[in-house]
Formats: C-alpha cells, structure tokens, sequence
C-alpha cells in the first residue's frame, strides 16, 4: 500500500521557539530573508509561526500557530493552475513542479492558509554559503511560487534505501527537517496508511481539529487544541 | 432633430479620407503624448522584466494588484465594440453608421493592451507562451482546462479573432476606395489588402451577410468574455470574490466603462480629424440615453453584490464589504466611484442639452472612467488583502511607481495606436456613410423635412 504522508501539530506542545522555521530554510535553500523581505511582506518561510494575542490586558496570553503547506487532499491551490506546476501525488502530498510554473500566483490567492511564496526577486546568497546548500533541494529563480514539500527529498530518500535495502525501519523513522528540530516534539510527522504510527494515532486525538474546515479542503495536517484550564470554554478565535 | 447633411460620394470620401492621405501637425501633436507615455511603459516594463516583481508592490497576501485591475479594466473597454456594432446593427440602430469603427477598432485595441497585463503580470513573459500554448506535446502534459487561466486566453483569442474579422470585412470597401484615389506605395498596398474589391453586388451582399452573422456570432462571445474574466475571480475561495453575481456584475460594468469610452472617443475624433460633418450632437445623444439604462442597470448589480452577501450573512464576506465602504481608504474610493460612474454624470445626462454638449459629454465620460476603473480596484484589492481568517497575515497594498506607470502607460498604448490606425484607415466607414445617403428618407411634418427613421430590407441591402 502506497505511503500517505501527514503532520500533526500539537499546539499544547508548541512554545513558538522557530526551531522548525530555521531548520526549514537550511533544508529547503530558502533565501534569506532579510529586513526588506520582511518589511515588503515577502518573507519566504515554508513553515512559520503566527503568533496571536489572546484575552485582553493584564491577562494576555501569547497563542503560536505553526503554519506550513496543509498539504490539502482537495487543495484549491491545484486545479487553478494553468499548467499543472502544482498537483497532488500518489503519497498525499501536494507538490510544486518549479519548472513548470510561470507565475501567475493565482495558487496563491487561492490558498486560504497563505502557506505559498512567490520568488520576487532571484535569490542570492553569500559566496561563503555556497557549500552550505541542500545539493538535494532545487534552488528556486525569480517568478516561481514555492512552499513547503513535506521535505519530499527526504522521503524519496527513504522509500529509495527502504527498498533497496529492504528495512522498512527507514521510513518508519523518517522525519522532515521542522520535525526533527522541535524540542518539544509539537510536530509530529508519518505515515497515514500505517495505522501504527504516531502520527495515526493523534489524528484520532479528542483534542484533533483541521483548520478552516468549512472549506472543506481536507488537509493531511490535524492541529491538536491547545489544553488551557484558565482559558474560556469557547474555542480560540484567530 | 437636426436635418442630416446632405454629402456627395466625392465630399465623403474627401473628409473621410484625408487623415490618410496628409499629415497634419494636429495629428503629430495628437500623437506625442500617448507616445511618450507608451515610452515610459517601455522603460517601466523593461525595469520590471530586468529585476523581477521586486519593483512591484505586490506581497502576500495580496499577489494580484494593479496589473489584473488594469487587465479587467481594458477587457471591459473592449466590450464597447461589440455593443455599439453589433447589438446596434442587430437593432438596425441608424445611428450607428459613424461610429460603429471607432468602437470596433478600440474593442481590437483595448484588447490587445489587455493581453499585455498578465504577460508583465508573471514577470516572465517568455514564460507565459508555456502557458498560452499547448507545451511539452510530448510528455503528454496539457494546460489544465480546469483552470480559469486557460478559459481565459481561449475566450480573448476567440473575441480578438471575431473583433478583427469584424474590423478587417468592414474596412475592405474603404481599401478600395483608398486604392482608387491613391498613387504610388499606398494604391499598392491598400490594394493588396482590399483583396480585389470591385463592389459588384454579389460582393456587397456577401459583405452585408457577413456582418450580419458575425454580430450574431458574437454576441454570445462578448457575454461570455467578461463572464469568464470575473471567473477568475468567482471561482477562487477568496471571501467576497467568490460570488456568482460577478459575471453579470463585471459584463454591465464591462459595457457601461467601455461605452463611455466610445463617447471619450467621438468626442476626440471630432476635434482631431474634423468629423463634424459625421459625428454630430444626435450621435452623442443617442449614446447619452443609452448609458443612463447601462449605468441604471450596473447601479442595480453594485447593490446586487452587498445584498447577496447581507442574505447569505457569511462572516468573513460581510466583513470585506465593510472594508469596502468604511475603511480607508477604500471609504473614499467607494464614493468618489459612485460620484463619478453614477451620480454625477446620469443625472446631467437626463438633460437633453448636456446629452448635445459635446464637451460636457468628453469630460462625463472621462469621469465614467475613472469610476470603473475604481471600481475595479474595489472590487478586487480589498477582498485579496484581508483574505481568510488569519489574521496574522493581513496586509495592505500599495502600488508601486512601476506599476503606475506601466498602467498610465496601457492608456497611452491604447490612445497611440488609434491614432496610428486613424492616419492609415478612416475612422467612419466611408462607404456606411454612403449608404446612410443612398438610404436617406426625409418626410415633411409642418415646415420642416425631417429624416425618417430607416429600416433597410433585405432588397436593398442586396441593390
């Protein structure tokens, strides 16, 4: 049975620390974002951490919502392409051919989590850096959308040795780069069809909700609700 | 009603003829603004394709800015063409004969302009053609036929194409003409392009059925034109832009921007190349109490748009239309559109006299414009920036000089070419001008002879 890849994000766990942020950009080659991408609201960084507010003065309280690529099972960033550049795969994912796409940003607009990232400009980094890249990950040029690929170099990494070798132990262990670095293990990241996993077992979670699920876009990614005993019944509003 | 100008075939083809025949210097200084404002499209165009969006003031969320407003904006423009030709030569609207070319060249025109905008809108316009035509045959990958960004080009190609016929069919009699009064390079040329027009009747009846069919083939074109453009829109999630009214909401508006337009453009065509004799006070008039239903009509749809989402009371949609009219600033843009594409102009255009005004008539028109290009700009920036729930990302856009530019510069495109196309063809069809005198009626009621209304039969389009 064909790998269906998912992530479950538990916000009980998350501190908001970026350590999945920074472990994505030297991963992905995502350029560096300095004070003009950030200014100009052209930051790339698959995963992020929207950071929201929550009750009012004294009694403030910092929520984290780490927000990467949902990676939709019905993704409103696929069929509005015009050339296919971004579609689904056979393992759940929802991936991004950099070749193919011309720049409409149209998948963009559509994406409710506003989880993709338009090369603006062409990326440089310092010559010093040149040793440091992912030889695994393309470099994106100017005018391509991008965004979070579940670390797909790593998975096909993992299924090519768990073949050849014969050790499903590759996968089973497999993690993409946001996941490997949380301390606190809020992200959580497996194999859907292995009914063992991890991560199959929090999507059946009391505390499992989707975001924005009256799109109905069906995401491979489940938040698990923060547990605050202070808190008001109500759910948090974003 | 004024009483029509009685002209021989030799004095129309002398009035009509003579911008192609002679430079004048109103005609060069008619010429250098657009031009210089096309040069600094090219400049801008230039910088943008050289450093990528950067020079852009687009950003997340909101990666459509004024390049799909423009776009919009000069797809709507062209749908004028087809109203005044069409629907009006459908009608048998005698009114029509001076104007019907002016409209149909601005519809092929705006057309063409409008085309430009999502090739600089990608910012990589080699790229584009990957995306306009079938690629990679061989791998077996198509564009995707779900995307509205495919239905798009299918739709403009096929209205420029139909635009073009419409434009080429009606110039031919005039080619001839040209031909037989010309010497030298330019009876060469006009007539290789008049393919060997004698205006025997059979050619004259196959002219007439031609035009008769193409405006009946394209009426469902220019419905579906703009139809499909707000689809773009109406098929994203995007609050607010996701509603079904805006295909009908964005082809009234369509015809209302590009109608007065036409008007902008009479106006001009009278002062620069003399047409008095063509374009009178009636013809202004006439389109004057035609734009008070169109603009009636898309005051109706812009209520249409709040009332769909006040009986829906879906959330994040209400919540885009109260940015719409009370936030800044799109507080301000909301009222100066309603102002300038409805309240002030209907009302002045009530009045007969202002209808024969042909300076008011220049400056409402131009006021028209401005609204629904506004209206553009409401109707797709404030939605894309406060798009879904998260707050977090919640931006406001703001255009960049590039962009200006680039959009003050379509304008410029739009305005060069009809003045390079008005020094090589006429601009009122020379030989619909004779026929409205071949077909010319005048009946006595008391003292004076007033022109009949005219119907032409079958018989007589056929002589």
């Amino acid at each position: 049975m064909a790998n269906k890849w998912g992530m479950a994000v538990d916000i009980d766990r998350c501190t908001g620390c970026q350590a999945c942020v920074i472990a994505c950009m030297s991963e992905n080659n995502i350029p560096i974002n300095l004070d003009e991408h950030f200014n100009n609201r052209r930051a790339i960084s698959w995963i992020r951490v929207d950071r929201y507010w929550e009750g009012e003065y004294p009694h403030v309280k910092a929520r984290f919502l780490p927000l990467l690529c949902q990676h939709c099972g019905n993704a409103p960033c696929e069929p509005v392409c015009p050339v296919y550049a971004t579609f689904h795969n056979d393992q759940g994912l929802n991936v991004q051919v950099y070749n193919r796409c011309v720049g409409t940003r149209y998948c963009a607009n559509n994406c409710p989590f506003h989880a993709r990232f338009f090369n603006y400009r062409r990326p440089v980094w310092p010559e010093t850096y040149n040793n440091y890249l992912n030889e695994d990950v393309t470099v994106r040029d100017r005018g391509v959308m991008e965004k979070c690929s579940f670390c797909v170099q790593r998975i096909n990494r993992a299924t090519r040795e768990a073949k050849r070798t014969g050790d499903e132990e590759f996968i089973n262990t497999l993690q993409p780069a946001c996941a490997q670095a949380c301390p606190t293990d809020a992200l959580v990241f497996g194999n859907l069809n292995n009914p063992n996993s991890q991560v199959s077992t929090l999507f059946h979670d009391d505390r499992e909700y989707t975001l924005q699920e009256s799109l109905g876009t069906e995401p491979n990614i489940r938040y698990l609700k923060k547990v605050d005993k202070e808190a008001a019944p109500e759910p948090v509003h974003a | 009603m004024r009483n029509r100008p009685v002209l021989t075939a030799p004095q129309i083809n002398d009035e009509l003829l003579w911008p192609v025949m002679t430079l004048e210097r109103r005609h060069v200084l008619a010429f250098i603004p657009p031009f210089l404002l096309v040069l600094a499209g090219v400049v801008a165009t230039t910088v943008l394709v050289w450093q990528g969006l950067w020079v852009t003031g687009l950003q997340r969320p909101a990666f459509w800015g004024f390049f799909i407003v423009n776009f919009v904006f000069w797809i709507g423009v062209s749908h004028a063409g087809t109203m005044i030709s069409s629907i009006l030569r459908l009608t048998q609207a005698e009114w029509k004969r001076p104007i019907t070319r002016a409209a149909e060249v601005m519809t092929v025109f705006s057309l063409v302009t409008a085309l430009m905008h999502p090739v600089i809108h990608a910012g990589r316009p080699w790229r584009i053609l990957y995306w306009l035509l079938p690629y990679d045959f061989f791998r077996g990958i198509w564009p995707d036929i779900r995307s509205p960004l495919v239905w798009d080009p299918v739709a403009i190609t096929t209205y420029l194409t139909g635009s073009i016929l419409f434009v080429f069919t009606a110039l031919i009699p005039d080619f001839a003409i040209i031909r037989d009064h010309a010497t030298g390079w330019r009876r060469k040329i006009y007539g290789w392009v008049a393919l060997g027009w004698r205006g025997t009747p059979r050619q004259w009846q196959l002219q007439g059925i031609f035009g008769i069919l193409m405006s009946a083939l394209i009426l469902p074109v220019f419905v579906s034109v703009h139809s499909i453009v707000s689809w773009d829109f109406a098929v994203s999630v995007v609050p607010a832009w996701h509603v079904t009214v805006y295909a009908p909401y964005f082809v009234i508006g369509a015809v209302h921007s590009g109608v007065s337009m036409v008007l902008t453009l009479m106006a001009l065509m009278r002062w620069i190349f003399r047409l008095e004799n063509y374009i009178w006070e009636d013809h202004f008039d006439a389109v004057g109490r035609l734009l008070i239903v169109i603009a009636t009509l898309w005051l109706f749809f812009f209520f249409l748009d709040f009332s769909f989402s006040f009986f829906t009371r879906e959330e994040q949609e209400l919540a885009v239309m109260e940015r719409r009219l009370f936030q800044w600033p799109f507080n301000v843009i909301t009222i100066i559109m309603v102002l300038t594409s409805y309240v002030i102009p209907i009302p002045l255009w009530m009045n007969r006299r202002v209808r024969r005004n042909i300076a008011l008539m220049f400056w409402t028109s131009i006021l028209v414009n401005i609204g629904m290009w506004l209206e553009r700009f409401f109707l797709i920036i404030p939605a894309i920036e406060r798009k879904q729930q998260l707050t977090f990302l919640w931006s406001n856009y703001v255009p960049s000089l590039v962009e200006s530019t680039i959009v003050l510069a379509s304008f410029g495109m739009v305005g060069m070419l009809l003045i390079l196309f008005a020094k090589f063809f006429p601009l009122v069809p020379a030989w619909e001008q004779k026929e409205g005198q071949t077909f010319r009626q005048t009946i006595q009621i008391g003292d004076a002879q007033v022109d009949a209304v005219i119907r032409e039969s079958e018989e007589e389009r056929a002589w």
